[in-house]
């Protein structure tokens, strides 16, 4: 019998439309999987598989029941996927990889995850995060890190490393991820998979629990462009929860494709090719830069000038916002809370033990950035630079379509490479963090492997709303290239 | 004894006002009296700061602070900005409050007072929206242990902030200004008043200068003032340290108290070294709030006519003192009943007041009922003053005819008709009850002869009572005269 796990998304709904297997048979064998793997990779902070059977028993029973002229199923009906335990899903437990969230269930469903229920989606669980998002490895999960399933003595990146980490090994087809400075991108290029990083407000942050409110997004990990387009699609649009996400019409991501990329206009910024990237890196993303030319596509050099900012930038916005957002973390009303002789104190020793030193780092760092006298230097100052940034965006879309660069200068590091050196760790996100603070979308693809057998990603940007030329773009690429179809030894 | 005259007070107010929405400013759950309801049985996930939620800007809370911006003059702001406030208390879930603070709604407004030296404008810094937080409930368990429990059905309900310029300068113009935006804020439908539930709450800024000095002192913020009463006697005791402090070679330090209400003192809560930093920053949650021309117009088109100008019209167009304006505007329903009364009556304006403040207010105070359950409309009540006025039946008749028909909601005409109430003016009728009465009484009439005038008045009285009240006074008065002096 076939392995059920490898079939892409389109394959397990047209195979379950088919009547070749059941929501069932894909869930059980995606829960087999999961059980097999998981003791290596660590990719779950919570497996649900009694609900996940059951969810897909209905979808099967829903299916059986449907006749001809009734309502048209839901488009994913039947179709398992994981949730980063960052995002809230009513009934299951969400950490967001904290201790100081330990035991807490989610009251209510975020408005993505529901959408995809109405969808029909089955969720097998969440996946393992780096504390509230803050991190490039899962090293900073307070429940341990995940794994790359590529070579498990190497991180799958992060924060959504769970997710990535999940869909590379073939343990679900797709997982939801968020991506606040590159959260998406970043893992999606150590793992080997696709990623969507959204343009901001492109997808409701309702039920995110939020790090970085104006920088965070929701998107979707999965094993090829087209994979993550056809979950996308569901997820999109207006929620009147969510006062900043946009009302433009959500186009169709899955229409039908051109033959080649004739017409297309790639800038390739000089700046994200920088001394001390490593080469392996930068030939595979020229390499398909070439490919993409030889596609049709017209290849410029272009400048963007404010790129080297973004990480000072990202990291005053980021860390201000999150000293905010992290506030009610209290001991008052969730998780864990530590006695003391008064308030003051029940709030400095749940806060003290219950936040990660990479958490506690950036509050303090946020906190500082905000305080009385520094505010202008600081947060007001990275506010005005980042809309300079965003300018830079601006122009170069006036002479391209899309942007293709590489998601980050190396493959995948090894464990415990940079924990010590919290600033050689921020610099691994500098390709990534310029979209969130632009607020464009990215899509992150696979486009080869390094000499140690690493997946190299590559990562597309386009104008603000402009999602489908990058699903378009990466599904050309891939129609032509088997890089997305290979798959860790680990799984196989 | 210290000379108090010597300084001025300079106080600011801010007042925190709730404002009557149905639903909460940043979600969909309703406001409830949090003094009665239920402790946190109107809250959800949104304003109980889970994680993961976000706000929702509440429209009629826009549009009524818009209003009362426009009623205080202020210029409203097309683009707003809410911003996160920072502090840790275990009444605000989410570690900050939203609120307004480099780009509020409404700015530089007035509000006019009246006080003895006559009326003028307090100017008005701001107006801003922002969220309220939860209530905390000190208790003790058994064995006397202190713990303290959080109700958030009041978290989250939309609050106004309405901030003076340092511009009051005694405790009566205070009290004015205090009592003068709450009357604003009721009649533009905003706030219920009810000081008592809460929904208005005030701080002051109080600092003194030597009497005619431009220069401000050290200010003191005193919070959480609850009640008129309460900033009342906070304030006059702050001036008084103040001043005995300065008198006595002391110095005032910028400070935040609190007052005891058992003591009648302020006390020290932090110090200027001590206050909080806020750490304001744009809510990045929220986009500007942006309120575009049209919506200024289409709000100012509801704007109502406020207490002070219409207390100023009361006076100047139906001839009242001032007095009893300001007791007819203290209501708008009070006084628009007044006014549509006149409009149907010939009776004077003055009389028509009293009639309400007095008779009408009597029969409230006697039944326990509210205005609103006086089953009397405008036109009834103009039908038996016109009675009045044309003497169809006297004062006192009129008085009980009203008591009637406020319970009842039968007009004044068939009150009277039916019950025999009409005046009695019929002078042979009048004369021949005046005889008898006089025949009856010869040992009174006696006693008047020889001198005891003041005996005209009881027969007055057993004049009037043989007549069941409805003698026209006057004219029994008149004819008693004669008939005793025959």
């Amino acid at each position: 019998m076939r392995d059920l796990c490898l079939l892409s998304v389109g394959e397990m709904l047209g195979g379950m439309a088919a009547g070749e297997f059941t929501s069932q048979d894909l869930t059980q064998a995606c829960l087999a999987r999961m059980a097999a793997l998981e003791p290596q990779i660590h990719a779950f902070l919570f497996i649900d598989a009694d609900g996940a059977v059951n969810a897909a028993r209905a979808a099967d029973a829903r299916r059986a029941a449907w006749r001809m002229g009734d309502d048209s199923l839901p488009p994913l009906l039947g179709l398992p996927i994981a949730v980063k335990d960052v995002l809230m899903v009513q009934g299951m437990p969400c950490t967001c990889g904290s201790k100081i969230l330990e035991g807490f269930i989610a009251p209510y469903t975020a408005t993505p995850v529901q959408r995809l229920l109405d969808a029909g989606v089955v969720i097998v669980g969440k996946t393992n995060t780096d504390e509230f998002a803050m991190g490039s490895s899962t090293e900073n999960s307070a429940y341990g890190p995940t794994r790359n399933p590529w070579n498990t003595a190497h991180v799958p990146g992060g924060s959504s490393g769970g997710s990535a980490a999940a869909v590379a090994a073939r343990m679900v087809p797709a997982a939801l991820g968020t991506d606040t400075g590159g959260s998406v991108r970043q893992p999606a290029s150590f793992c080997g998979v696709s990623g969507i990083k959204p343009s901001y407000g492109r997808v409701s942050r309702y039920g995110l629990v939020a790090y970085g409110s104006s920088l965070d997004s929701v998107g979707v990990l999965a094993r090829s462009a087209e994979d993550a387009a056809l979950v996308f699609q569901h997820m999109a649009g207006q929620d009147a929860m969510d006062a900043t996400s946009s009302d433009l019409q959500v186009p169709s991501y899955t229409a039908s494709l051109p033959q080649n990329l004739s017409g297309l206009r790639i800038g390739v910024p000089k700046e994200y090719f920088i001394d001390g990237m490593q080469p392996a890196v930068e030939q595979r993303v020229r390499e398909a830069i070439a490919q993409m030319e030889a596609l049709g596509a017209q290849v410029a050099e272009i400048s963007l000038p404010y790129t080297s900012y973004a990480v000072p930038v990202y990291y005053l916005i980021a860390p201000a916002e999150a000293s905010a957002n992290l506030a009610r973390f209290d001991g008052i009303r969730y998780g864990p809370r530590e006695t003391g002789e008064n308030l003051l104190d029940v709030y400095h020793h749940t806060r003290g033990g219950c936040f990660g030193s990479e958490v506690k780092r950036r509050i303090m760092l946020g906190t500082y950035a905000l305080s009385a006298g520094y505010y202008d230097a600081y947060y007001g100052q990275a506010q005005k630079v980042r809309t300079l940034m965003k300018r830079d965006y601006d122009k170069a879309f006036e002479i391209v379509d899309v942007i293709a660069a590489p998601v980050a200068p190396t493959t995948a590091l090894r464990f415990g490479q940079h924990t010590d050196d919290p600033l050689a760790m921020y610099l691994e996100d500098v390709f990534t963090l310029p979209a969130n603070l632009a607020g464009v979308p990215g899509l992150a693809f696979p486009v080869g492997f390094d000499t140690a057998g690493l997946p190299v990603g590559m990562q597309l940007m386009a104008k603000p709303f402009n999602e489908a030329l990058l699903f378009q773009t990466a599904r050309v690429f891939q129609a032509q290239t088997d890089w997305h179809r290979r798959m860790p030894e680990q799984g196989g | 004894m210290t000379n108090v005259n010597t300084y001025e007070p300079v106080i600011g107010l801010e007042v925190h006002a709730e404002l009557l929405t149905r639903s909460k400013m940043f979600c969909a759950c309703p406001v409830v009296d949090s003094t009665r309801a239920q402790p946190n049985t109107a809250v959800c996930p949104i304003c109980a700061g889970m994680p993961g939620t976000l706000p929702v800007v509440n429209r009629q809370a826009v549009a009524y602070a818009i209003k009362v911006g426009l009623a205080l003059g202020c210029r409203i702001n097309p683009t707003s900005i809410f911003e996160r406030k920072n502090y840790f208390y275990p009444d605000l879930p989410k570690g900050y409050q939203i609120s307004q603070y480099q780009h509020p709604l409404a700015e530089s407004g007035s509000l006019q007072i009246l006080t003895c030296a006559g009326a003028r404008r307090v100017r008005i810094n701001r107006v801003h929206m922002e969220e309220d937080a939860g209530k905390l409930v000190h208790l003790q368990d058994d064995g006397g242990a202190a713990y303290s429990l959080v109700d958030l059905n009041r978290a989250g309900l939309p609050l106004l902030e309405i901030v003076t310029e340092p511009d009051l300068h005694s405790l009566e113009e205070m009290k004015a200004y205090a009592a003068e935006l709450r009357a604003v804020l009721r009649v533009l439908g905003v706030n219920s008043g009810d000081m008592e539930k809460g929904v208005i709450r005030f701080e002051a800024n109080i600092s003194i200068r030597p009497a005619g000095s431009a220069v401000l002192g050290k200010r003191v913020e005193i919070k959480n003032l609850n009640s008129f009463r309460t900033m009342e006697r906070a304030v006059a005791h702050e001036i008084e340290r103040q001043t005995h402090l300065l008198q006595t070679g002391g110095i005032v330090e910028q400070e935040t108290r609190s007052f005891d209400e058992a003591t009648g003192e302020t006390r020290v809560m932090r110090s200027k070294e001590d206050a909080h930093d806020y750490r304001y920053f744009p809510e990045p949650d929220l986009p500007p709030l942006v309120v575009g021309e049209d919506w200024v117009a289409e709000v100012r088109e509801t704007l109502p006519e406020l207490p002070s100008a219409r207390i100023m019209r009361l006076v100047e167009q139906y001839g009242l003192d001032l007095p009893q304006a300001q007791q007819l505007a203290e209501s708008y329903p009070v006084a628009d009943f007044f006014e549509q009364t006149c409009s149907m009556t010939a009776m004077p304006g003055r009389t028509l007041a009293n009639w309400i403040t007095d008779s009408y207010f009597a029969w409230m105070n006697e039944r326990g009922r509210l205005f609103a359950e006086g089953r009397t409309t405008p036109q009834m009540l103009a039908g038996l003053m016109d009675a009045v006025r044309t003497g169809r039946v006297n004062r006192a008749t009129a008085q009980s005819v009203l008591f009637r028909m406020l319970d009842s909601g039968v007009d004044a005409e068939e009150l009277i008709r039916s019950q025999g109430l009409e005046q009695v003016s019929d002078h042979d009728e009048i004369v021949a009850v005046i005889r008898a009465v006089i025949g009856e009484h010869t040992t009174e009439y006696e006693r008047y002869r020889v001198g005891k005038v003041e005996l005209a008045h009881w027969f007055f009285g057993q004049v009037m009572k043989r007549t069941g009240g409805k003698a026209n006074p006057a004219m029994v008065r008149e004819l008693l005269q004669q008939e005793l002096e025959k």
